[in-house]
């Protein structure tokens, strides 16, 4: 009888760690969000976002306008590419071709950011002398966050009913007519929880943007190439560095916006999911 | 019966750009291979050896060639702080990291109710979307002096535990999230059929249900281990920076292949002969070739190829 008292107080023991280990990273997600908040709250003024940075202060306009730029064209096309990869998978593709394509897709989502922004750099910047530029920049986001959205568009294609299909080809509609009319509005929300995902990733990325979009401190141009573009987690990373308190509260109110634009992101591609698979557990 | 018309022509569009996607890699590695070729001959083993990365006197006409290349006199590329400070950090972040993530997703699926679960993976979700330079910036301020004043003899805080600490910290909801779901995946039946047997809930839980799902847990764990070893800003931002100095213990300064990239372009830049930026691109694919084995093997063992299991 000891030894099951002894057995039973060890397994209390450890769900107890357990509970705590739970426990240590809500406590460190919260330590992050206090910190953030409690630097970056005060500086949120509506003056950061009229002008654009200059020296080692002025506003995040350019900063802000060049992200949301960045993440547009990048989804764009991410977007394209993954959805018609997904397509092609899902509808089209003999099995071993659809095998090898998820393959090198799950293998891309583990390519590290900076070596898509150094192959870009070298492709781009350099041999086809774009300079850094938003197309340069744009892309190196794209290729970072396709499998993501090919993923996710994957699964919701895979997911749609056979009944519908084979509905839709009974009734004398052509593959490409029931794809198009029956499966992909089927899929929406999962392949608009990918985006979102998407997205998310896309503005808190920094690496491939340093060797792809440069940095400027105007407003981006809208130029596709030879114009660099600003980016908010730039202004975290180098102003953070600098010695003056008006650069660290730029680099705090940068780090409060992404952390706002994210979570937005994320709730919302969250409530998403619920919504649309609830009780199928998250992603 | 194939009719011409919307369905061809959709079938190209789409096979075209799963094309690109298939060949996307091999693009990259195809790219960095040629771009870094005379790096790859001018420096030979040495890059593999030599802890000293020197770009060379750039003040002066003065050259060394190597192999037909040739770059600034007193050029030296060697990446072995890089490649150490890479594969150091990574290991010592995993070896926090994975009982942490493991003891973390028990809790989610057997110890927290239900009606706060929802609450526990929105965690979970929201540590693995905090960017980054975040994660950096929090790192640089909030650990980095933590660590100098209360851990560290030199007071010196910025490197080796640092750089691991929040590498573990963002691998973490990687592999909780993953874990999680393959124990929730796997039939209650086996913790049933253990607790029937006597044991305890734990013992239910570390004997019977955990090995019956380690190949998905090995997959996840190498796979947050290839995201830790290519990391870049958080690093970069708390390893200290170390250049032609070997890590000597957990609070010496280190470098990453993925941190130097970044910190050594501008000095790159300067180089007139190139050679330079073409050894970051060996860098570049120094790292990428490892991301791609660890990536390649995470791939094999989880279910050969199959994807039901983990999200990378």
């Amino acid at each position: 009888m000891k030894v099951r008292a002894v057995t039973r107080w060890t397994s209390h023991f450890w769900w107890a760690v357990s509970i705590a280990a739970l426990g240590f990273i809500i406590a460190i997600l919260l330590s992050i969000f206090a910190f953030v908040i409690v630097h970056g709250a005060p500086a949120l003024r509506p003056a950061l976002f009229t002008p654009v940075t200059s020296g080692v202060a002025g506003g995040l306009a350019n900063a802000i306008a060049g992200t949301l730029l960045l993440v547009s064209i990048g989804l764009v096309i991410a977007g394209a590419v993954g959805i018609g990869t997904a397509l092609w998978v899902v509808e089209y593709a003999p099995q071993w071709a659809a095998r090898a394509v998820r393959y090198m897709i799950d293998v891309l989502a583990g390519v590290p950011s900076i070596v898509v922004g150094y192959f870009l750099y070298v492709a781009l910047v350099e041999v086809l002398g774009w300079g850094f530029s938003l197309v340069a920049g744009a892309l190196s986001l794209a290729i970072f966050v396709l499998p993501y959205v090919e993923r996710s568009a994957d699964i919701a294609l895979t997911n749609v009913p056979r009944e519908l299909r084979e509905g839709s080809v009974a009734m004398g509609a052509r593959q490409g007519v029931t794809m198009l009319s029956i499966d992909l509005p089927y899929a929406i929300p999962g392949i608009l929880t990918g985006l979102l995902v998407a997205i998310g990733i896309g503005l808190g990325e920094t690496a491939p943007l340093i060797y792809t979009a440069g940095w400027s401190n105007y407003l981006p141009t809208l130029a596709p190439t030879h114009s660099p573009v600003g980016y908010l987690t730039y202004v975290v990373w180098t102003y953070i560095s600098q010695p003056f308190a008006a650069s660290h509260a730029l680099a705090y109110a940068a780090a409060t916006l992404l952390m706002v634009f994210v979570f937005a992101t994320n709730l919302v591609a969250r409530s998403f999911v619920e919504y649309r698979f609830s009780g199928r557990g998250g992603r | 019966m194939q009719r011409v018309g919307t369905q061809p022509l959709l079938r190209y569009a789409t096979g075209a750009f799963a094309l690109a996607s298939f060949g996307l890699i091999f693009l990259m590695l195809l790219f960095l291979v040629v771009y870094a070729y005379p790096a790859i001959r001018f420096n030979g083993t040495a890059f593999f050896t030599s802890p000293i990365w020197n770009i060379g006197n750039q003040y002066g006409s003065a050259t060394v060639t190597r192999a037909g290349f040739t770059a600034q006199a007193g050029a030296s590329f060697g990446s072995l702080v890089f490649v150490s400070g890479t594969l150091l950090s990574s290991f010592l972040a995993m070896i926090v990291a994975v009982p942490l993530s493991l003891l973390v997703a028990l809790a989610i699926v057997y110890r927290v109710p239900a009606a706060l679960k929802p609450l526990a993976n929105a965690v979970v979700e929201l540590m693995a979307g905090v960017p980054s330079v975040v994660y950096g910036l929090w790192g640089m301020i909030v650990l980095v002096p933590f660590i100098g004043n209360r851990l560290s003899p030199t007071g010196n805080g910025d490197g080796l535990l640092a750089a691991a600490m929040i590498l573990a910290l963002m691998v973490v909801p990687i592999m909780v999230a993953t874990t999680r779901d393959v124990v929730q995946a796997q039939q209650a039946s086996i913790y049933e059929a253990s607790m029937a047997l006597g044991s305890t809930s734990w013992q239910a839980v570390t004997r019977a249900v955990l090995p019956s799902v380690r190949s998905g847990i090995a997959g996840s764990v190498l796979l947050a281990f290839g995201r830790a070893l290519g990391e870049t800003m958080a690093v970069l931002m708390v390893c200290g920076a170390a250049i032609n100095t070997l890590p000597h213990g957990i609070f010496s300064p280190i470098n990453t292949i993925a941190a130097v990239i970044v910190s050594q372009l501008e000095s790159a830049l300067t180089d007139a002969s190139g050679m330079a930026q073409r050894s970051l691109g060996e860098l570049a694919l120094a790292l990428f070739v490892i991301t791609l084995i660890v990536n390649a093997v995470a791939r094999i063992v989880l279910h050969g190829g199959d994807r039901s299991g983990a999200v990378g």
